[in-house]
């Protein structure tokens, strides 16, 4: 019999208050009863919507089944046919619009934990000591630039058919979005490690501190790999361009989140400065506005206000993410949008250290007005509703525009007018021997999506070398 | 990791080093700059690209100790690696077809100026140099100015080498005797390009600057070296890491840029004293 609860088992959390205040690992976990119960919750569909949900195809009834036999390790085998970073995306994966929204179980009451289930196996599978084994090598040789997600995906699945693999990545560490994005308390810096390790394993290089489009160029990779494919990721951050956004204290989220995660700002004594407490106002609904203000928090801030110009409703992030930052106390203000940042200026002393700081940001109201091209209802200024809040930061996460390095130096690689990779349905683009995926291509979207972006490239690849 | 091959004081605060890297060797051009990390778990630090070699594989920085990371950069010795080194980044300075240029140097920006002369020499054109110091201590590359220009003009503030007074005295003066330029170019620190460009638009005389603000990761995504131009009266933000490092002078907001730079003085400061207490505590 099927366990016929309507409720999700609860993820295990580190309590509200302690976890703004660090910067481990917010959610615990399933443990093996735990994921024994939430397993006996997936009634087995003959005709599975999960699956249509997923990105990438998972074949979760499947995973889960194993799970209810205690077959991890088949489990973990069924979910590696489809996804190469399991550790990554049952933690990231924004489940609650991909397959847990098409959980027949979710019609009446909470959909299955999928996201869960899948985190539960990749942890017992990367708690066990593996031996990985190097394939020997087809003689071919292909690049990768860049090592997020896409890149790390076509590394490993070409790698392991034996292709010689050489990953490029502009950084000191491999890693991309997930290294110097996604914060630790959200995506343990541990586990993206074993990932790479794994890659080093089968034999793939890693060639970190090189800017391809400056370093190296996409044609000189031509010239010693048969095929190259552009994981570049999304590029130079958005601003609002109103005024005030040069203030000292305005960050881009970009910048505000890699100097926490990358270069570790967020330790006691850190080397590259960042800056911790005060009043932060974020502005954006996405992930990483979810991420930026709960970083800020566990620096110190004081008050911490995500600003968005829309309703909870048409909220991007990842709903998990919104609901612990609310635990966590971050102040959501939303139907309002930012139309100046406040600076600080002392007329009488223009040597007061002060000067050129943020001290505030003014905001108008919003209402939702008639649906835009794409069904959101648009957002509409409240004439005369402009008020202040006081502010001494303010991190501005409205998205990025595609890197302008690789295409400004490879001729022939065809772009979009807003700057992403054209490439066809195998991920091919307009150059011979070259592929791109996950945001070069998309701009702004997810680890899944652009690990979706790097296995089918790297299917692409196989055939066109094994032509 | 990249080994230092050379290393020697200029004066008591400026060092120059010749690094072995020889991908960025292949490609660095003038007004180009790198990104360098001394220790594993350091700041990232970008420096202008003072040199390079491309048979021997080398690049050259000449940097002023002036916060923690130069100061322990100052401690590693030839022989010794730096665990990071990325580049060449940015934009090369634009020569292309200058026939008379006078290139405007002040303090440690001497250095970034130097291989602009000397491309522009290569490229067959008349170069000016003005060189400003403090005093005659911290004077630096003299000798290599010579050889790159027709004709030096070394200033120094207290007097003490050279001309007292300022870059922008000589000119201003060349200037205003008719002197033609189809361009000045100037590096340095951050004032006295403002005061170079100011002098210049009396004149009409085009002028680039080589912008240096905080950076992070140099490749254009953290967006933190961002700086306002003025457009025709538009203002646009612009990444000094994509866009520049040099752009129009006349263009840049440079009080806004000088507001941005002091963003992290007071850490700077207090990493600097830990910096310097840890090395004499060793010692």
């Amino acid at each position: 019999m099927p366990n016929m609860s309507l409720e999700k088992n609860p993820m295990p959390m580190q309590d509200a208050q302690e976890r703004a205040h660090n910067f481990n690992e917010v959610t615990l976990g399933y443990d093996e009863e735990t994921a024994l119960n939430e397993a006996d919750r997936c009634l087995n569909c003959k005709n599975p919507q999960c699956v249509t949900g997923c990105p990438v195809n998972i074949s979760i009834p499947e995973f889960i089944a194993k799970i209810k036999k205690k077959d991890y390790d088949g489990a973990y085998e069924v979910i590696s046919l489809s996804s190469s970073l399991p550790a990554v995306c049952g933690r990231v994966c924004p489940q609650e619009s991909q397959c847990e929204a098409k959980c027949v179980r979710g019609i009446k009451g909470e959909p299955v934990g999928i996201g869960r289930l899948e985190r539960f196996v990749a942890d017992y599978h990367n708690s066990k000591e593996i031996k990985v084994q190097k394939p020997a090598s087809n003689g071919h040789k292909v690049a990768i630039v860049g090592s997020g997600p896409s890149g790390l995906t076509c590394a490993g699945d070409l790698a392991r058919k034996g292709y010689e693999v050489t990953i490029y990545e502009a950084l000191h560490t491999a890693g991309g979005v997930l290294v110097y994005g996604i914060p630790e308390f959200r995506l343990p810096k541990a586990i993206v490690k074993k990932e790479v390790d794994n890659l080093l394993a089968m034999g793939v290089t890693i060639n970190t501190d090189v800017v391809i489009g400056k370093t190296l160029t996409v044609d000189e990779l031509l010239e010693e790999y048969e095929a190259v494919y552009i994981g570049s990721g999304a590029g130079l951050p958005s601003f609002m361009n109103i005024p005030g956004e040069a203030l000292n204290g305005v960050y881009s989220a970009n910048e505000f989140l890699t100097r926490s995660n990358l270069m570790k700002a967020y330790e006691e004594d850190p080397v590259t400065p960042i800056m911790k407490g005060g009043k932060v106002a974020v502005v954006g609904g996405g992930n990483v506005a979810m991420d930026a203000a709960r970083t800020a928090l566990r620096l110190g801030a004081e008050h911490v206000y995500i600003v968005y110009r829309r309703s909870m409703t048409e909220l991007p992030a990842r709903k998990e993410e919104v609901e612990h930052a609310e635990e966590e106390g971050i102040d959501f203000r939303l139907l309002n949008n930012p139309v100046e940042i406040l600076g600080y200026r002392n007329e009488e002393d223009p040597r007061d250290p002060k000067n050129g700081y943020v001290k505030g940001i003014r905001c108008i109201k919003m209402e939702l007005g008639e649906p835009d091209e794409k069904g959101r209802r648009r957002p509409v200024e409240i004439p005369g509703s402009e008020f202040e809040l006081d502010v001494d930061c303010v991190i501005m996460a409205i998205g990025t525009s595609p890197n302008p390095l690789i295409k400004s130096t490879t001729e022939g690689l065809e772009v979009t007018n807003r700057g992403g990779i054209v490439v066809d349905d195998g991920g091919k683009t307009t150059r011979e021997g070259v592929y791109a995926g996950g945001d070069a291509v998309t701009g702004s979207a997810t680890v899944i999506s652009a690990m979706g972006a790097g296995k089918l490239a790297a299917r692409s690849i196989g055939e066109y070398l094994s032509k | 990791m990249y080994r230092i091959l050379e290393k020697e004081s200029l004066n008591e605060t400026v060092t120059r080093m010749v690094i072995e890297a020889p991908l960025v060797a292949r490609k660095a051009k003038a007004g180009q700059f790198i990104i360098l990390r001394v220790n594993e778990n350091g700041e990232r630090i970008p420096l202008t690209i003072a040199g390079y070699d491309r048979e021997k594989g080398t690049v050259t920085i000449i940097f002023q100790i002036v916060g923690a990371t130069t100061y322990e950069l100052n401690h590693k010795e030839a022989g010794d690696c730096l665990q990071d080194f990325v580049g060449p980044l940015g934009r090369p300075t634009e020569i292309e077809g200058l026939k008379e240029v006078c290139v405007v140097g002040g303090g440690v920006g001497c250095a970034i100026a130097l291989p602009v002369a000397r491309a522009l020499k290569e490229e067959g054109c008349k170069v000016t140099s003005i060189i400003g110091f403090r005093n005659k201590d911290l004077l630096i590359l003299e000798d290599e100015f010579r050889e790159a220009s027709s004709e030096l003009i070394v200033m120094s503030d207290d007097g003490s080498y050279g001309r007292q007074g300022n870059v922008t005295v000589p000119l201003k003066e060349m200037l205003a005797e008719g002197r033609h330029f189809d361009k000045v170019i100037t590096i340095g620190p951050l004032i006295m390009m403002k005061f170079v460009v100011l002098t210049c638009k009396e004149f009409e005389v085009p002028v680039d600057v080589s912008m240096n603000p905080i950076m992070i990761d140099g490749t254009g995504m953290c967006g933190c070296c961002r700086l306002t131009l003025n457009i025709d009266g538009k203002k646009v933000t612009k990444f000094a890491c994509v866009d520049g490092p040099d752009f129009n002078g006349y263009q840049v907001d440079f009080d806004e840029a000088m507001s941005r730079n002091r963003m992290y003085v007071d850490f700077e400061r207090h990493k600097y004293e830990e910096a310097c207490n840890l090395f004499k505590g060793v010692k």
